[in-house]
C-alpha cells in the first residue's frame, strides 16, 4: 500500500492549478506546511483562494505567495502580525473574509463530514452576521455554510503511507479538519513510518482522508515569540 | 481625567481579574493584557488555563531545554502544560468555548458599552487585527470578563454609551476591570463594583 506516498513536494502539488482553492494548516508558524507552501511558491499558477487560520506572518509561511500576488482571496480569522495581509486588505488590493475562529474552524469540519450549515450565536449583532440568515434558538443564531476546497496542504509529526496521521502538541489546529474537508489532501510529515508504528488507538486522523503523503525536509519550525521560565514579565 | 500613571498597574488588574476567578474552574486568557494572568494565578485555585489554538492546561514558561516549536498559546508564545494536560483540534477546541464548557474568557478591548457589547478587532480604515476567536470567546462561556486601561490615548473612557467601533459581540460582557476600577454593565450604565483608591466617580467618565 504505497500508491499515496510521493517523493517530495514538488511531485506531491504538481497539479494544484490556478484558480484553485488550497486550505493550508497551522496556527501562526505552528505547524505549518513548509515544503508545499515553498513548492507553491515555484509554481506558475494565480488566482488562488487561500483558506488558513493567519496566512502566514512577517515574510513567512503562506506570504511567501501572498507577496507573489498569486491569491485572489483569503479567508482567515486573524491578520495581527501579519502587516504584509493587513495592508492588502486595508487597500482592498485582496479580497479577504474575516471569520470568527470558531466559525472558521466549524465550517470546514462541516464541510468534510457532510453538513450544510449551521446555527451558532458567534458573531450574532456584528458586521459578520450581515446578509446572513438570523434565527432565534434559546438566544439569536446565525446562518453559516460549510467551507471546502480543491485541495488541503498539512503537516503532520508522524505518518504511515496509507496517511494515518499523529500531530505533536499543538500543531494539529486546523489540520485534521483541512484534510477531511478538501478533494486532495496532501500531507507532508516529520517522520514518514511504518504502519503499526502509530498505534491504532493513537491515529489523530485516519488516513482515509489523506490522498498524497510524503516525507518533507529542511524544517524551520520557526517560534514566533520565545518566552522561557523567568523571563521578566512586563507590568 | 486620566492619571498618569493610573491607579493599578497591570499586574494589580491582573489580581483583580483572579479575584473573580472561581477555584477548580476552566479560564481562556486573551492575547494581550489578559496573558499576564496566566503568570499570576496561585496554584491553590487550581485552575485550567485553555487556549484556542487546542490546549487545556497551560501552566508557565518552559525551559531553555522543554521549549518546543509546537507547543505555544494563542498569543504565538511558548508555553509549558501541566501534567493533566490535553491537546486538540481547533473544532473541539472552540467546541469547548461555544458549548458553555469553558468557565470564563478574559479579553482585552477596545470599547464595552452599557449594553453589555464589546468591540475589539478593527478601528475601519486604519487598523485591522481580525477577531481571532474573540467572537466565538465572548458566546459561550458562563463568564466573559474584559481587562481594558480605563482611558484610550487621548483620554477618552473606554467605557461608552454605545459602541462607536463594529462589535465583537452584543449583549456579552459579565464585569470590566481597568486600571481605574471594576465596573458591570447594566443595560442602561455602568455599576461600580470597585473602584481604585484616590479616583472618584466623576473621573471615570461613565457614560
Amino acid at each position: 500500500m504505497t500508491h499515496k506516498v510521493y517523493q517530495n513536494a514538488k511531485e506531491a502539488c504538481s497539479d494544484i492549478f490556478s484558480g484553485a482553492s488550497i486550505m493550508s494548516g497551522g496556527f501562526g508558524l505552528c505547524g505549518i506546511p513548509e515544503n508545499s507552501i515553498d513548492a507553491l511558491t515555484q509554481l506558475p499558477i494565480t488566482d488562488l483562494t487561500i483558506i488558513s487560520n493567519n496566512i502566514g506572518n512577517s515574510g513567512r509561511g503562506l506570504v511567501k505567495i501572498l507577496v507573489q500576488d498569486k491569491i485572489k482571496k483569503a479567508y482567515c480569522s486573524y491578520v495581527g502580525g501579519n502587516p504584509d495581509l493587513e495592508k492588502r486588505l486595508l487597500n482592498e488590493s485582496l479580497e479577504v473574509e474575516l471569520v470568527p475562529q470558531g466559525t472558521f474552524s466549524e465550517r470546514i469540519r462541516a464541510a468534510g463530514l457532510g453538513i450544510r450549515a449551521f446555527f451558532t450565536p458567534t458573531g450574532y449583532g456584528t458586521l459578520i452576521a450581515e446578509g446572513k440568515e438570523v434565527r432565534e434558538f434559546d438566544r439569536s443564531c446565525v446562518l453559516e455554510t460549510a467551507l471546502s476546497a480543491d485541495f488541503a496542504i498539512i503537516k503532520a509529526e508522524k505518518g504511515d503511507p496509507y496517511g494515518n496521521l499523529w500531530f505533536k502538541e499543538t500543531a494539529r489546529n486546523f489540520s485534521p479538519l483541512m484534510a477531511m474537508a478538501a478533494k486532495t489532501t496532501i500531507v507532508e510529515v516529520e517522520q514518514l513510518v511504518d504502519f503499526g508504528e502509530i498505534p491504532a488507538e493513537d491515529v489523530h486522523l485516519p488516513g482515509l482522508f489523506v490522498q498524497r503523503i510524503y516525507q518533507g525536509k529542511d524544517y524551520l519550525n520557526d517560534i514566533e515569540f520565545l518566552k522561557l521560565e523567568g523571563d521578566e514579565v512586563n507590568s | 481625567m486620566s492619571q498618569t500613571p493610573p491607579p493599578w498597574n497591570k499586574s494589580q488588574m491582573a489580581d483583580k481579574v483572579i479575584t473573580h476567578i472561581q477555584r477548580g474552574s476552566s479560564v481562556n486568557l486573551g492575547i494581550g493584557l489578559p496573558t499576564l494572568i496566566a503568570e499570576r494565578l496561585p496554584e491553590s485555585l487550581e485552575v485550567m488555563i485553555h487556549s484556542e489554538n487546542g490546549v487545556l492546561g497551560v501552566n508557565g514558561r518552559p525551559t531553555s531545554t522543554t521549549v518546543s516549536p509546537t507547543l505555544i498559546n494563542a498569543g504565538k508564545e511558548t508555553i509549558r502544560v501541566s501534567s493533566s494536560a490535553s491537546f486538540f483540534d481547533s473544532a473541539l477546541s472552540f467546541g469547548m468555548i461555544r458549548g458553555g464548557h469553558i468557565d470564563c474568557a478574559v479579553l482585552g478591548g477596545m470599547e464595552v458599552d452599557v449594553e453589555a457589547s464589546l468591540a475589539n478587532w478593527m478601528i475601519p480604515g486604519k487598523k485591522v487585527t481580525g477577531m481571532g476567536g474573540a467572537m466565538d470567546l465572548v458566546n459561550g462561556p458562563k463568564t466573559v470578563i474584559v481587562m481594558m486601561s480605563h482611558f484610550s490615548k487621548s483620554g477618552e473612557s473606554k467605557l461608552v454609551k454605545k459602541c462607536s467601533l463594529p462589535l465583537t459581540g452584543y449583549d456579552v460582557v459579565d464585569l470590566v476591570v481597568t486600571d481605574y476600577g471594576i465596573f458591570r454593565p447594566t443595560g442602561k450604565d455602568f455599576e461600580v463594583v470597585e473602584i481604585a483608591d484616590g479616583v472618584s466617580k466623576a473621573d471615570l467618565q461613565l457614560p
